[in-house]
């Protein structure tokens, strides 16, 4: 255990460090962890990085999401090293909200994919090379997004 | 009205030094027995189905009014609690699981959700706005979730209203 601990980085190494793999980062301090902001297009190769560079090693995806701000949506990657025990939160903007797409992660963690399909699902983010891209929750010939800020539909009452 | 009251035979017994004999109405007997022994299904959706689950165990122990036993399949139970949210994809299967009761049945929407929708009313776009869109609805129980006392009142109103149905007479009518 004590060896772990010893490896796990802090805030301003893990900085240094992903901005080796990828210049042009900006961060967020604010939040409970380390927050990272890459455009979308270069998400694979950072996220290659981010999981096989041996002092970040991020392992494990924890948790997967999106948001709609209306004039984008943000993808959010909550990764986390269970060799390290090291968490960092990367965001990557999708500017295009009609047709807004971004690569899978699926090739790197496997948990990806459902969670993929939920996003899908919800938000209508295509993924590109994803195995099985579907509607997980709701019914196949569903019509929208509902968790897209502009949904709207019959049974919906506004407050 | 005393639980002994709500249990008593309905009728009159006359006894003789032999035995005795008693003089009912046999609608008052058929009603009397069924609503002592109401089986309901073992269906539940989310958090009221919890307090559901309190109201069967040792507790409050529905089974002291009757409602014995919790049947597994739709066939053998002749009621349903409606324990939680139903969203637009589980009302299919409910209105299945409803249709597949025999008959005399009765449906108690417990919470909520079932009366209402509930909390998810506005702003949703899966939450069915009280199952009596679905299938037909005998009590209400409000509350988020109701206690169990409420639940068990329900029940015991349920118990009430199949006393004063003349189901049987009904059927005699039928033919």
């Amino acid at each position: 255990m004590c060896e772990i601990h010893k490896l796990k980085m802090t805030n301003e190494e893990l900085k240094n460090s992903f901005a080796q793999i990828f210049p042009a980062v900006t961060f967020d301090e604010t939040g409970e962890f380390l927050t990272a902001f890459i455009p979308s297009e270069a998400l694979l190769p950072v996220m290659k990085e981010l999981r096989s560079k041996k002092e970040l090693y991020f392992d494990y995806l924890f948790c997967l999401t999106c948001v709609d701000w209306k004039d984008h949506l943000m993808m959010v990657y909550f990764l986390n090293s269970k060799t390290h025990n090291h968490t960092i939160v990367v965001k990557a903007k999708i500017t295009d909200t009609i047709n807004p797409k971004i690569e899978s992660v699926y090739d790197i963690w496997k948990t990806a994919e459902l969670n993929e399909d939920e996003i899908f699902d919800l938000f209508g983010v295509n993924f590109l090379n994803h195995p099985n891209l579907r509607r997980i929750f709701l019914e196949d010939d569903w019509v929208g997004y509902p968790l897209r800020k502009n949904y709207v539909d019959e049974h919906m009452i506004e407050l | 009205m005393g639980l002994k009251d709500k249990l008593e035979f309905p009728g009159q017994v006359h006894e003789t030094p032999d035995g005795g004999f008693m003089i009912t109405k046999l609608d008052d007997v058929i009603n009397w027995a069924r609503s002592n022994s109401m089986w309901p299904l073992a269906f539940g959706t989310s958090c009221c189905a919890i307090e559901m689950m309190h109201t069967v165990n040792a507790k409050y122990d529905w089974s002291r009014f009757g409602f014995e036993v919790m049947r597994a399949t739709p066939r053998q139970a002749d009621l349903i609690i409606v324990s939680g949210t139903i969203v637009m994809k589980m009302a299919p299967v409910l209105k299945r699981l409803y249709d597949q009761m025999p008959e005399p049945r009765y449906v108690i929407a417990m919470g909520a959700c079932t009366i209402s929708g509930g909390p998810f009313f506005y702003n949703t776009y899966s939450v069915v706005k009280g199952i009596d869109h679905i299938i037909p609805v005998d009590v209400f129980v409000p509350g988020c979730p109701p206690r169990p006392e409420a639940l068990l009142h329900s029940m015991i109103a349920l118990q009430e209203k199949i006393k004063n149905d003349a189901y049987f007479r009904k059927q005699v009518d039928k033919k």
